[in-house]
């Protein structure tokens, strides 16, 4: 029995060592934030198309159009300093500003500029369409993009396009301006960098990448010769957090100091610490439910009406979506340029059963609806399930992963979907074309990156109404185009818009200067401060 | 078949060449549990219905862009082309790149898994120091207040949802009381300070001598540790009380009591030495499952572990990373377990 | 007066006949059971839970399984017993609806998983040679598997829902028990009992099924009950990683999954059903350490 007594006792001890941790907060230089950082896949600008890169990438790479986190809601230019315009509207020439450098201390050239977006076009990865749509392709871009001299780049592009939308589009994260020179030293059979910049850094932005560490940390450190000074902070770490309840624990000890992925309940929970201040920004990522058209009874335009009356908005933005969803009911977010704000449905079971009955389905029917495992879309779905009930419409939900979840979508093999969408940029044409505009409804024209397509839905006024406000030139016209596009697809088309998120960011009361504007990629560090 | 194993059962004869035939089987059957495990991983990597294809180039990618990667990935090509291909990579020692992580499968398993490695063997130390003397004193004292403490504590350890358990310690040891380090392995701003030469912490901060380090991982891993070992613990406490009160009903050990043998050399000396045997197997089947990893304390604590890699790679079809995970998993639990076995053959005579 | 004979029939010291034998047997382990108050709250535990399963309907108003997003995250209190959850529906009923579920899951991987480990495991272990090869190669493969993620590729192939999770659970479960049988079943092959039974030309099948296979019998069955929560907390997991029962199914394991959120400010919405997860599973220990003692014919003369 003696041997058990000094095991145990052993023990303790060895547990009593090890109490005590240090009530240690963040260093002074140092912005630490806990993210769910698991969709990394890639730091290269030419590929980056995930919600968390996006905004690394935004910290680390000047593009050549830019909005600044000092104004959100004028587009300037980034490294480019001015730019004139050709009178058909369709070749656009940069000036490059002078004495910009990139991390490595290399100048920022116009060749560089070129380069960048040649590369895009090139290794033709993902987000690649939001310049190849101007008629570029890897045989012509050499010749349609290039640098003229030392500080003018040139673009002409070859199809129709509002020069407005070509402008928004150089501000994606495809815009990055990359050292070539860097990258090209680091170029493996013909890659052109790509695989070195997968985990590595060349911009000229406020930060550069020091680490990435999948499912674990991400590493930024500051870039003291930026154009607008040195940033804030010295270091800024994303700390991969994936569990909300743990990010806010981790907030009120002060080990962190800023938590992105709270619920809502949860930041009803913090309200009451003084340490702690919740800030909201309104993003333009909204929450959807599409109908397949290929499917019999949805294909019925009054079905869909019919649900869009069905469905109790206010009552899942009032509860649990309170404070970071709001009702918003046309495909492009409140607050951008362009956007239709009017949210003209509310539950209302008697029209919506007087549709069903006109469309023959008094009787009700029943569907499967598929959507994401993560939290708020299971709520929704019950939520949605019960709604859909009053009509007699009989639903079963389906939950998967995102990577279960799109093929099936992509394949047309849904009824219906609940998911969200975010622009790829900011321009309407982002939307238009993904909820509006179907090239090509056939099967095999697999016109997939089309939400329309994904649907099996086809509409002649949407489509040339979508195409038409993309080439305008008149700023007035194409706004008044765009919202009457919104209009009608909310009176018709597979959509039923449902949410715009709002993001609460919760931090501890002695951080300022985090700027968090309308879209995914505009996420800024480098003004972030501490006292 | 029977006469065959009367024979081996009886017979200690061919020493020399017998231990050259054995050691040769060992190996082919190491072998063929691999080629076996590879070959299952790589057929469910088939009919997932997860599309690699889109983990890498997105939910919005065109068809084109699509089709491209599909034919980068050799998926147009026969499963069982891509499987010999795939072996054929494994014996040149290399397990692929990751689409998840961008990095070599290798790199990421040297990351993940003593992550895991570190966490288990802690458990399971705090398991058998504990569990055992629990499980003996239980049985010991069958049927009386020590035994039914034990039981509710084993059953309790044993029965609570462990992401629930974790979240309410982290709650009360890391929020309220502060006597632990919160999720994560170490303290951020530590980070990348220690070079990784084994991927423990522990040991690679030690070895540097950086104490601070030291003391900042071992707060961290304590907590996880502990809610894994409470786990372990159970388990093993209950095993070992129930094949102790097997060996006290014995007659061997009435024997030894009556011939006036004091009571803890019967416990102890006698009763304790057979059960060893089959705690060793109970000891090794828990250490080699808490190296599975626990997908749900690793998301709790933030824990970069194997059994998130591995899951999250399941879910995204990255399957160069889910065959690699697998197959070092599977190595540790095979390891495991013939080295629990040949302990049992030298512990145990009647096994011989 | 009729008990009392029934008593004295069943107690009597020589029986007259092998039914009597054989009920005797059942009577005195009965009583055996019965000394063992562990056992007995344990069985009382599963007794309950088999009743509630049983008249859930009768012990849950219908209007409180729907959602009420009004009354949602109420706590514990005279109208909801239990409190509500994230969407304002009743925990309590929900829980009693979740009963069907939990048995369900644990009778079905029962089922499946005791007669393919028992079999395979004392087949390999009392056989060996090259059976005993192929079989513990069979059985490592399956072992050597991460469980959740064997299970989980396997329902994620399957597809989602409560019946691919037991199957893919049940799968995954067995290899254990064949383990620990072959273990048993190692010991055992030697002991003189078996070689008097081979002597006497007892037939390998027979030696097996009658001898080896009831003394492999308590360690599966203790292993069986510790495996309980086990399966429970899988179905849980899978629950979780929305690959299990599907919402608005109310699956124990995936309601504490969804209001693990909740945790820290509304405590009632994971712990209620973590609560009955840990009584469930705590009836399944009691109970399974309880027939453990009378059972087992090696301990047996303890008692």
């Amino acid at each position: 029995m003696k041997k058990i007594k000094i095991t145990l006792l052993g023990f303790a001890a060895a547990l009593m060592l090890v109490t005590g941790a240090s009530q240690a907060a963040t260093p002074k230089n140092t912005f630490v934030l806990a993210k769910d950082i698991a969709d990394i896949i890639t730091m290269d600008p030419a590929e980056v198309f995930e919600l968390t890169t996006g905004e690394i990438i935004a910290n680390i790479y000047d593009r050549i159009m830019m909005f600044e986190p000092e104004d959100l809601q004028n587009l300037v230019g980034g490294v480019a300093e001015s730019w004139e315009v050709s009178e058909d509207g369709k070749t656009i020439t940069f000036k490059v500003r002078s004495g910009l450098k990139f991390h490595s201390g290399n100048p920022v050239r116009a060749e560089d500029v070129a380069w960048s977006l040649q590369r895009v076009v090139k290794l033709n990865k993902t987000p690649a369409f939001i310049v190849t749509q101007f008629g570029w392709n890897a045989d012509n871009v050499d010749s349609l993009v290039k640098a003229t001299d030392n500080d003018h780049l040139q673009i002409t592009i070859t199809e129709e396009f509002s020069p407005g939308l070509v402008l928004n589009a150089l501000s994606a994260g495809i815009a990055s301006v990359v050292d070539k020179k860097l990258v090209m030293s680091h170029e493996k059979d013909g890659d052109l960098g790509y695989d070195w910049l997968k985990s590595n850094s060349a911009g000229s932005g406020a930060f550069s990448l020091k680490t990435w560490k999948a499912n674990e940390i991400v590493m930024l450190q500051a870039h003291k010769g930026y154009r607008h000074g040195a940033p804030g902070m010295d270091r800024v770490i994303l700390q991969h957090v994936s569990e909300p309840s743990s990010q806010r624990l981790l907030l009120e000890k002060g080990d962190i100091d800023m938590a992105r992925n709270l619920t809502p309940d949860q930041v009803k929970g913090i309200e009451g610490n003084s340490d702690i201040a919740v800030d909201g920004h309104p993003k333009g990522t909204i929450v959807y439910m599409a109908a397949n058209a290929g499917h019999p009874i949805l294909g019925k335009d009054k079905v869909v009406q019919a649900m869009r009356h069905l469905i109790d908005y206010d009552s899942m933005a009032d509860s649990f979506l309170a404070g970071q969803f709001v009702v918003h009911q046309a495909f492009w977010p409140a607050g951008l340029w362009g956007a239709l704000e009017t949210t003209p449905y509310k539950q209302d079971v008697v029209t919506a059963k007087a549709l069903l009955a006109e469309a023959g389905h008094a009787d009700g029917f029943e569907l499967t609806i598929h959507t994401l495992t993560n939290s708020p879309f299971p709520e929704i779905a019950q939520a949605v399930q019960a709604n859909l009930a009053k009509g007699g419409i009989k639903t079963n939900i389906v939950t998967l992963e995102g990577k279960t979840l799109w093929p099936k979508y992509r394949a047309r093999e849904h009824d219906i979907i609940l998911a969200h969408w975010s622009p790829d940029y900011v321009d309407p044409h982002s939307n238009a074309d993904a909820f509006a505009n179907n090239p090509d409804n056939r099967f095999e024209a697999k016109k997939t990156g089309h939400l329309t397509w994904r649907n099996a839905w086809s509409d002649d006024a949407s489509n040339s109404l979508a195409i038409k406000a993309r080439n305008e030139l008149d700023l007035d016209k194409r706004k008044q185009q765009y919202l009457e596009l919104q209009a009608m697809l909310q009176k018709k088309g597979p959509f039923v818009i449902m949410f715009q998120q709002n993001e609460q960011v919760a931090r501890r009361r002695n951080l300022d200067g985090f700027v968090s504007g309308s879209n995914f990629d505009l996420v800024f560090y480098r003004n972030v401060t501490k006292r | 078949m029977r006469a065959s194993s009367v024979l081996k059962a009886a017979g200690p004869g061919r020493a020399l060449p017998s231990k050259l035939v054995k050691a040769s089987g060992v190996i082919v059957s190491l072998i063929l549990t691999f080629v076996g495990l590879t070959a299952v991983t790589f057929t469910i990597g088939r009919v997932m219905p997860a599309d690699p294809v889109l983990a890498i180039v997105g939910d919005r990618a065109s068809q084109e862009v699509y089709d491209q990667v599909f034919l980068q990935l050799g998926l147009d090509k026969p499963i069982y082309v891509q499987y010999l291909k795939y072996l054929g990579q494994l014996l040149q020692g290399d397990l692929g790149t990751s689409i998840m992580t961008a990095q070599p499968v290798a790199e990421d398993i040297l990351r993940f898994f003593p992550a895991t490695m570190e966490l288990a063997t802690v458990a399971t130390l705090l398991g058998v120091f504990v569990g055992i003397p629990m499980g003996v004193l239980a049985a010991v004292k069958q049927g009386r207040w020590p035994d039914h403490v034990v039981r509710v504590i084993g059953l309790i350890g044993y029965s609570a949802p462990i992401f629930w358990l974790g979240m309410v310690a982290l709650l009360v040891f890391y929020a309220r009381l502060d006597w632990v380090a919160g999720p994560g392995r170490l303290d951020v701003f530590y980070d990348g300070i220690v070079d990784p030469v084994s991927g423990i912490l522990l040991l690679d901060a030690a070895l540097a001598g950086e104490w601070d380090i030291f003391d900042n991982a071992l707060d961290h891993l304590i907590l996880p540790a502990s809610i894994l070992g409470t786990f372990a613990l159970a388990y093993i406490a209950r095993m070992t009380r129930s094949f102790m009160l097997d060996q006290l009903g014995q007659e061997y050990i009435l024997t030894a009591r009556v011939k006036g043998i004091p009571e803890w050399q019967v416990i102890w000396r006698h009763a304790f030495r057979n059960v060893l045997v089959q705690l060793i197997t109970i000891i090794g089947l828990t250490y080699a499952s808490l190296l599975e990893g626990s997908v749900l304390t690793e998301t709790i604590f933030s824990w970069p572990g194997i059994g998130l890699y591995i899951t999250k790679s399941l879910f995204n079809n990255d399957m160069n990373a889910v065959l690699g995970g697998t197959i070092v998993v599977g190595v540790c639990f095979v390891g495991i377990n013939m080295l629990s076995d040949l302990l049992y053959k030298l512990v145990d005579p009647r096994v011989r | 007066m009729t008990t009392l004979t029934l008593r004295g029939w069943l107690l009597a010291e020589v029986p007259r006949s092998k039914g009597q034998a054989r009920c005797q047997r059942v009577f005195i382990s009965w009583l055996a059971f019965k000394r063992n108050p562990v056992a007995v709250i344990g069985l009382l535990i599963i007794a309950s839970l088999v009743m509630v399963a049983l008249l859930a309907p009768w012990l849950t108003s219908t209007e409180a399984l729907e959602l009420n997003l009004a009354k949602r995250l109420q706590p514990p209190g005279g109208e909801h017993w239990f409190g509500t959850d994230e969407l304002g529906r009743d925990i309590l009923d929900r829980i009693i609806w979740g009963s069907r579920i939990t048995l369900y899951i644990v009778g079905l991987v029962s089922i499946i998983v005791v007669p393919i480990g028992l079999v395979i495991g004392v087949v390999a272990g009392y056989i060996g040679g090259w059976v005993d090869n192929f079989l513990m190669r069979l059985t490592d493969i399956f072992l050597a598997f991460p469980r959740l993620i064997l299970a989980m590729a396997l329902v994620a192939a399957l597809g989602p829902g409560l019946e691919n999770a037991v199957l893919a659970i049940a799968l995954t479960t067995w290899s254990p028990f064949a383990r620990i049988a072959r273990a048993e079943a190692l010991t055992i092959r030697n002991s003189d009992f078996i070689l008097a039974a081979r002597m006497q030309g007892v037939s390998t099948a027979g030696i097996l099924t009658r001898h080896v296979a009831p003394l492999c019998m308590s360690s599966v069955i203790v292993r069986l009950t510790l495996d309980m929560a086990g399966i429970i907390l899988t179905a849980a997991g899978l629950g979780f990683l929305g690959l299990g029962a599907q919402p608005p199914t109310p699956e124990w394991g995936a309601m504490i999954s969804l209001g693990r959120q909740y945790l820290i400010d509304q405590w009632w919405v994971p712990t209620m059903p973590g609560i009955a997860i840990l009584v469930v599973s705590l009836g399944f220990n009691l109970l399974g350490d309880g027939l453990r003692d009378v059972f087992d014919p090696k301990s047996g003369g303890n008692q």
